[in-house]
């Protein structure tokens, strides 16, 4: 089966005053259609970068300097402006991190709807608007046809959600790029949402890109994992391989301050030090200076181990764990 | 909506009431209007009689009452000067006020919110730079000395426009205003434009403020993501969301705009109410001083009534009493 | 830490007792961000240039306007550049009686500054203390305060001070006054927004726990936190102090020409509007515009500075 979305060498630069910084390092990874790529990374590691550069919205002073974008064939990077601007929404949508935020406060679900399905499909706005009502019902919400005269601030933030999640499904996009969706949300609604996204996966074979720092999150959604530090895809896997058997440090450290999946009366043991500043990054492996693991080889680059599809970016990859 | 607009409504009404107790006081109180109007020579039986028949023997509270009254029955008093009831004489001068008030905003509502739509958007750009360095001028060089300029480029030098007052008047719908003729519209395009100049620069900095504050919202990075083109993100998503803070500074500003135009008549000559208080100041006039107080007392608390309303029209949070 | 503070208990609380050293790096910082903007250092110099010159007037100046006596009818309404009965060049012309424009400029500026400065510093003190006592006290006192100067803000400010003259009358002290009357709300209401942001920060509380004396806690831990808005607004204010007054005076309800500022000069001058003689009020207004717009441009680039900084 050929991928939904195949990023290779994925490169995006921001220009400091105090210099340029690679937020996105030489990112490549493929999603199949109705899988779920879990993108895992702390703050600052460069995962919601790479979720924008893929929709080509990163905006100023940073640019997309490398690599391809490939959604169903076509290379994203290789088209004109206008072209590109087509093909967000009808072929790659994305979702936002704060539902209370990615709706227009002031303008009705059901426009805000119409006017995203009318964008790439010219038709009356009755139909625009049933069209919305039936998008909104496929992510479970129930009495969509009132919704549709709501204003966002009359819905809870977990119906929000769904309204964006219906929003980018209007089109049956390829893929669709949820950038921690559901981290503003309570634990409870959480869970049903992931639930929803998992069924709608499953139904309309879209594949999910969703970036998230929460690993509890991802091993029970995605289907593969990458892991992102300062930049770089530092290990990749099936959800099980990652979570089970980890190869990176990094990786292994971040299970482990995972709380439930600790055991109580103990101590949760953290990584060492705080994410680094990418203008001052160590030379060689970036996580040396908080890997317990580090020898003096870490100073230079580290290779990648394993094969394509299972691998990690180390000098000394855990074997097992 | 309806509770909303009645408990609106009570406010407006106790500020009407506090503030004519305060101008009340602070013209009628300070001072004595009476050796304004007598000869100093009079005597003092002619000034006793004078001072009970103005009632000004009575205690502060009964002289407001009293004026409250009056008011009540719309008599203001006579003009000092004019001789005539002042109603009316304030009146006959406020359609050459009203008429230039709505012209200056119509300038600075067509030039001023696009010039800060594209400021906004593009707020690096140099055309940006520029229209932000002429709004600082229309912002801080004073009113009068741009009129001046005005009047000494396109009158005395150029001669294309008259130096001043109002032009002929005809009629429009029955009102009769100096818009419906041509020789009107020569004079009232320069103070029109001078006026407005303030009130331009105070909606570009608004509309940029917004334009740039929204522009880097979620909303707007969603409807990009949903691969919605500029244009229509700036005018259906943005312009929807700004036009609330600029809609209640437009109506606010309407009421200064009213008071500014005290200092655009005087150096047009242009026969409005701004002229004929300058005028009552100079002369001592002051049952027209009150009346103009009052009136533009009114008319602000009017206007902010009205721009509430509309506020509340336009922000779905507040109409339906929602949270933020 | 109790050897440095020689005010018990201050130097526990709050960055108003901040050390000497820190207070220069911050004005070190301040400096050096202000310096970014050439177009702000260009007005800053012009501003101490035009201060220098009209407290300077009598020195600077060639000739003394108020002396009636040094007038010379041959003198009047001389172009600029033109030598008159005095043996010296009138750069800038002369007026209808004879004064020397340059010299009537300088000393207009003089009274147009001062008028300002006092004022704004009036303004500053009443609206600054109406302000920290409403934030500090709150309940009744607060809304009551808060109620009056939000009323006295949707007025214009032209609006007030007219009315303010009408009661009275003209002259330099009636103007402060009137000027004061409608300036102080911008001051009270900024300091009340500051201050009630800072009331809430638990250093306040800190503060108010210790039995230091009200107006201690006042003016020694709020009013060090509310003071960058305040010199924004202290700067934009009696730039337009000075506007409004040359307003006043242009509309002759402000200073007689006895006492010449910008303002009456120009008023003076708008009479000989329809001649030639331009220079009687192009002249003053140009001094009038480069003083209000400098100011401005200044007080822009302090905003700029002192506004919390977006990330970086």
């Amino acid at each position: 089966m050929s991928p939904a979305l195949d990023v290779q060498g994925l490169t995006t630069r921001f220009d400091t005053r105090s210099g340029t910084v690679t937020a996105v390092d030489d990112v490549s990874f493929a999603v199949e259609p109705g899988r779920i790529m879990g993108l895992v990374g702390e703050s600052g590691s460069g995962k919601s970068v790479t979720g924008f550069s893929i929709l080509g919205l990163v905006d100023e002073p940073g640019r997309v300097s490398g690599g391809r974008v490939m959604v169903e064939d076509t290379d994203l990077r290789a088209l004109a402006p206008d072209v590109m601007r087509s093909m967000r929404g009808r072929k790659v949508s994305m979702v936002f991190q704060d539902p209370m935020m990615t709706l227009n406060p002031v303008l009705r679900i059901g426009d805000q709807m119409a006017m995203a399905v009318r964008v790439h499909e010219p038709m009356p706005k009755a139909r625009a608007l049933k069209r919305a009502r039936d998008a909104l019902a496929k992510v479970g919400i129930p009495s969509p046809e009132e919704r549709l005269a709501a204003y966002p601030h009359q819905l809870s933030g977990g119906m929000r959600q769904r309204v964006a999640i219906a929003t980018a499904l209007l089109h049956q996009p390829a893929v669709i790029i949820a950038d921690e969706p559901t981290t503003a949300l309570d634990v409870s609604i959480q869970g049903q949402i992931l639930a929803e996204v998992r069924r709608l996966a499953d139904e309309t074979r879209t594949a999910i890109v969703w970036i998230t720092h929460d690993l509890a999150v991802v091993s029970s959604l995605a289907d593969d994992i990458c892991v992102m530090y300062a930049g770089k895809i530092v290990e990749r896997g099936t959800a099980e391989e990652v979570i089970g058997r980890p190869r990176h440090p990094y990786t292994l450290g971040l299970l482990q301050s995972v709380p439930s999946q600790h055991e109580p009366g103990t101590r949760l043991p953290q990584i060492p030090g705080s994410t680094p500043q990418l203008s001052h990054l160590p030379s060689g492996c970036p996580f040396r200076n908080r890997c317990p693991r580090a020898t003096q080889i870490c100073a230079t680059a580290p290779p990648m181990t394993g094969t394509g599809n299972r691998s990690a970016l180390c000098h000394h990859p855990l074997e097992t764990a | 909506m309806f509770g909303y607009i009645l408990s609106r409504l009570l406010q407006a009404i106790v500020v009407i009431f506090a503030m004519s107790i305060l101008v009340f006081v602070g013209v009628y109180a300070i001072g004595n209007p009476i050796d304004v109007m007598i000869d100093p020579a009079a005597t003092a039986e002619i000034r006793e009689n004078l001072i009970r028949q103005y009632g000004l023997d009575q205690p502060l509270w009964r002289q407001y009452l009293t004026f409250l009254g009056n008011v009540a029955q719309g008599d203001l008093g006579r003009s000092m000067v004019y001789n005539t009831s002042v109603t009316g004489l304030v009146f006959s001068r406020l359609p050459a006020t009203l008429e230039l008030v709505l012209v200056a905003i119509g300038i600075a509502t067509l030039i001023g919110i696009p010039a800060g739509i594209y400021a906004g958007y593009r707020p690096d750009s140099f055309g940006a730079k520029a229209i932000m360095a002429l709004s600082i001028l229309g912002f801080s060089v004073p009113t009068f000395w741009i009129g001046m300029l005005l009047i000494m480029g396109f009158a005395v030098q150029l001669g294309w426009l008259p130096s001043g007052g109002r032009g002929e008047v005809g009629t429009f719908l029955g009102i009769p205003t100096s818009l419906a003729t041509s020789n009107g519209w020569s004079h009232v395009i320069m103070p029109a434009l001078n006026l407005s100049l303030f009130k331009m620069g105070l909606m570009i900095r608004l509309t940029r403020a917004g334009m740039v504050e929204a522009m880097q919202t979620d909303y707007v990075k969603f409807a990009r993501a949903q691969g919605l083109p500029e244009r229509q993100i700036v005018f259906q998503h943005v312009l929807r969301n700004i036009s609330i803070p600029v809609v209640t500074i437009f109506g606010l500003e309407l009421g200064s705009t009213l008071a500014f135009a005290v200092v655009t008549e005087s150096v047009f000559n242009w026969p409005g109410v701004g002229k004929l208080i300058i005028d009552s100041i100079l002369q001592l006039d002051r049952p027209v001083m009150v009346t103009y107080l009052i009136l533009v007392v009114i008319l602000f608390v009017i206007i902010n009534f009205t721009v509430d309303i509309i506020y509340a029209r336009l922000d779905p949070r507040v109409r339906l009493g929602g949270k933020k | 830490m109790s050897n440095t503070a020689t005010d018990t208990g201050d130097a526990l609380v709050g960055p108003a007792a901040a050390p000497m050293e820190t207070r220069t790096v911050r004005l070190r910082n301040f400096w050096w961000d202000f310096r970014q903007s050439r177009v702000a250092v260009l007005s800053l110099v012009v501003i101490v240039t035009l201060l220098v010159l009209s407290f300077g007037a009598p020195l600077v100046a060639p000739q003394d306007p108020y002396n009636i006596a040094m007038l010379e009818w041959l003198d009047a309404f001389l172009p600029p550049g033109t030598v008159g009965t005095g043996g010296y060049v009138h750069v800038l012309g002369t007026d209808n009686a004879g004064r020397d424009m340059l010299s009537a400029i300088f000393f207009g500026l003089r009274t147009s500054f001062t008028i300002a400065l006092s004022a704004g510093a009036l303004a500053l003190t009443i609206g600054v203390t109406i302000g920290l006592t409403s934030a500090y006290f709150g309940g009744r006192i607060e809304s009551l305060l808060m109620r009056i100067v939000d009323l006295q803000l949707s007025m214009p400010a032209i609006l007030l001070a007219l009315v303010m003259v009408a009661v009275l009358g003209q002259g330099i002290m009636q103007i402060i006054i009137a000027l004061v009357f409608a300036q102080y709300a911008y001051f009270a209401r900024t300091t009340h927004g500051a201050a009630t942001v800072e009331r809430s920060k638990d250093y306040i509380e800190a503060a108010r726990s210790t039995p230091l004396p009200t107006h201690r806690v006042l003016f020694r831990h709020l009013l060090p936190n509310v003071m960058p808005p305040l010199i924004v607004v202290a700067t934009v204010q009696v730039a337009s102090a000075i506007a409004l007054e040359a307003t006043l005076s242009f509309l002759g309800v402000g200073l007689p020409l006895t006492e010449p500022s910008l303002g009456s000069l120009i008023s003076n001058g708008f009479r000989y509007i329809h001649s030639d003689r331009f220079w009687l009020s192009i002249y003053p207004g140009i001094f009038l515009m480069i003083t209000v717009v400098a100011i401005n441009l200044v007080g822009d680039q302090v905003r700029t500075v002192l506004a919390p900084r977006h990330g970086r």
